[in-house]
């Protein structure tokens, strides 16, 4: 019954200094097929840049890769909101409602009709979007029934709501935006100085990091991954932001000067992290993958499933709220021909694409980022090429069917290695 | 089940005739880390468990058997505080206790692993390990600490199958799994660990190792209950032998009182009279 020595050394993960080529190769491997594995999605994306800019001349000029950046946002904003629920193994159809009924909110409350000050203005429209996802998931949660169901009711009467509230106000079914921060929440910028010192700071922050969680490791005796993958991933974050000051210090206008980094970036770095944040370090984050993985394990590990569920609601409806803000500060208002119906399926194609399960128990927030871009760099460079609507609709179907059979044939693979 | 030749000894246990309970004071051994006695469990009409009588003592391996229905799962759903018997009383360590919630018996020392194992395949060993349960350091995940518990937990139960505990639970075999599992209810400082039929999904050379861990527990001073259907595995790991029939338990004693045929006849007729009788008798 007594373990000889060998056996309980092979609990460890191989050291930095036993690796050979056969382990880096099988590192790639697992980096390529890893559930966490950024890889394809990564090539995919550089695929379609190389592709549009064969194609495009001004594909990667800096306006338009500024251009690409903020369209993107609202997909990046809406996937990272509804992540929180496709973790659980739910889904919210009313979010791209939600993100118009916030964003709504806003508008009208610092519009002449009320005059509030913005930033009473922008918490409330955060509440709103808050407390209407609550009410989604206690319903949802109270008379168990699917989130499919109960928010496909929820997008139908939202859409209602919005347009009486749009009407109401007088104006001929659109409201602007008049007020300053509200605009400028997309449409301003960082100055270069401050765009340099963002970058850096951020690149600096996640190295710091990524090297004090491996000497941790390391200085616990656990072993950790060989040190050429940390370096190699700062080295690409190193690079990756060098490349963002670059295009945002060149000037993108041919009227006035235009420079720096448009707000919207900070507030996607931003949602990311918190969104990051809570769901690797916290015993709330740790609970949400496990209700999606096993709901039933998780209740029975003493885990109060409801409330955690209630909770990833109310999180993907704050973080709607934002998105809700950043449109209408980019289209300048808010109408009452708002797509939510197309925007909330961008939000489910970016996660998946990313590489959120629909299954729930698997995905990450910086999945939502790199589906978000996917799908803009779709949209933008289709219009780049004089594309119509059509083909873009459908181009953007294939690459999210293509996500999907992926995502089904990776957790087959998960299960049949048993 | 084959017919193996008589043993020469005596059939039926001297102790295999379970004593009713008597009106006055409970007389039991101390050394008995949980006691039971008559428990009954009725479902409407229905009397699933009736006047049970049991001791499992520390550092053994008990093995409940008996037929489907014969009440043992309904037993073992009465210890993990599942649900609360209809009558009877439990003593844990000699001391009355009532469990009526799972948590009352989590919170004693009892640790379940029923048929599922209840694991979430998304998360690795150490996350499945510490599922709620986890260790924080000002408010956040102690990783590191969780990591280094779970290799010293499964290097101390001689579980070295597994490559990496950062591995999904979702990619293991289904003895790692279960080892996972038996060695997460042992990391709550369990001391009685119930393992509802550990090896029926396992193949031969997985139910091995289940069976090692399972002696394991018991030489770390761990009261098992084993619920198995497969005889070949309760005679290779059980100390002691508990068996059931349609509610009641008739009878129980070390593994040295039966053989294989013995332990058929009780499971099937509820009573070992070496000739099968025609149908099984109700008492």
């Amino acid at each position: 019954m007594s373990t000889p020595p060998t056996e309980v050394d092979s609990l460890d993960v191989p050291d930095a200094h036993a690796q050979s080529t056969t382990n880096v190769l099988a590192q790639l491997r697992r980096i390529w097929q890893g559930d966490s594995g950024l890889l394809p999605i990564l090539i995919g994306l550089a695929a379609l840049v190389i592709f549009f800019d064969v194609r495009s001349s001004v594909f990667l000029s800096a306006e338009n890769l500024t251009n690409l950046f903020v369209q993107s946002t609202i997909f990046i904003l809406l996937g990272m909101a509804e992540i929180w629920l496709l973790l659980l193994g739910d889904i919210d159809l009313s979010l791209g409602y939600a993100t118009g009924l916030g964003g709504a909110t806003a508008v009208i409350l610092v519009s002449s009709n009320y005059r509030w000050p913005w930033y009473l203005a922008l918490s409330l429209a955060l509440v709103v979007t808050t407390a209407f996802s609550a009410l989604s998931g206690f319903i949802v949660i109270r008379f168990r029934l699917p989130s499919f169901i109960v928010t496909l009711a929820m997008f139908l009467g939202l859409e209602g709501v919005l347009l009486y509230v749009i009407n109401a106000q007088g104006t001929g079914g659109s409201v602007s935006v008049q007020e300053k921060v509200l605009y400028n929440l997309v449409n301003g910028n960082l100055t270069p100085l401050a765009t340099w010192i963002f970058v850096v700071v951020v690149v600096a922050l996640l190295a710091l990091i990524m090297i004090r969680a491996d000497s941790t490791r390391r200085s616990s005796g656990l072993g950790g991954r060989p040190f050429w993958i940390t370096i190699s991933k700062i080295v690409t974050l190193g690079v990756a932001g060098l490349l963002l000051i670059l295009v945002f210090s060149a000037n993108r206008s041919s009227f006035a000067h235009v420079v720096g980094m448009p707000f919207a970036i900070p507030i996607d770095l931003f949602v990311l992290a918190a969104g990051t944040f809570i769901l690797t370090k916290t015993k709330a984050g740790r609970y949400i993958y496990a209700i999606g993985g096993n709901t039933e394990a998780a209740r029975r590990a003493g885990v109060n499933v409801n409330k955690y569920r209630l909770m990833a609601f109310m999180l993907s409806g704050f973080t709607a709220g934002i998105a809700g803000l950043l449109y209408v500060s980019r289209l300048n208002g808010i109408s009452t021909g708002i797509e939510g119906g197309t925007y909330v399926l961008y939000a489910v194609a970016a996660a998946v694409i990313g590489g959120a399960s629909l299954y729930g128990g698997r995905g990450k927030m910086i999945h939502a980022v790199l589906g978000g871009l996917v799908i803009g760099t779709i949209d933008n460079g289709m219009s780049l090429l004089n594309m119509n609507a059509a083909t873009q609709y459908i181009a953007t179907a294939l690459v999210l069917l293509a996500a999907v059979i992926v995502d089904s044939l990776a957790r087959r693979g998960n299960t049949n290695t048993r | 089940m084959t017919t193996t030749p008589e043993p020469s000894s005596p059939a039926t246990p001297l102790v295999g005739r379970v004593q009713t309970e008597g009106s006055g004071v409970e007389v039991f051994d101390r050394d008995h880390l949980l006691s039971m006695r008559g428990i009954a469990k009725s479902f409407g009409a229905v009397h699933a468990l009736q006047r049970v009588d049991l001791d499992i003592p520390a550092g053994q391996v008990t093995a409940l058997i008996g037929d489907n229905g014969a009440g043992k799962s309904t037993l073992i759903k009465t210890i993990s505080g599942i649900w609360a018997p209809s009558a009877g009383h439990i003593y844990w360590k000699g001391k009355e206790v009532h469990i009526h919630t799972p948590r009352a018996a989590t919170d004693l020392g009892i640790a379940t692993v029923y048929q599922d194992l209840a694991l979430c395949d998304n998360l690795d060993i150490v996350q499945n390990m510490y599922l709620g349960m986890e260790e924080t350091r000002f408010g956040l995940l102690d990783e590191i600490k969780m990591e280094l518990a779970t290799l010293k937990t499964l290097s101390d139960l001689s579980v070295s199958t597994v490559k990496s505990v950062r591995q999904l639970v979702g990619s293991l075999s289904g003895g790692q799994r279960q080892a996972v599992a038996v060695a997460r209810a042992v990391m709550r400082d369990s001391e009685l660990v119930i393992l509802d039929e550990p090896t029926a999904a396992l193949g031969v050379s997985q139910t091995a190792q289940v069976l090692q861990l399972i002696r394991t527990l018991a030489s770390k001073g761990i009261a098992v209950l084993v619920i198995s259907h497969n005889l070949n595995d309760v005679f290779s790991v059980a100390d002691r032998i508990a068996v059931m029939h349609l509610g009641t338990l008739v009878s129980h004693g070390p593994i040295s009182n039966y053989d294989t045929t013995s332990a058929v006849e009780w499971i099937t007729t509820g009573e070992s009279s070496r000739h099968p009788t025609a149908s099984a008798s109700v008492q």
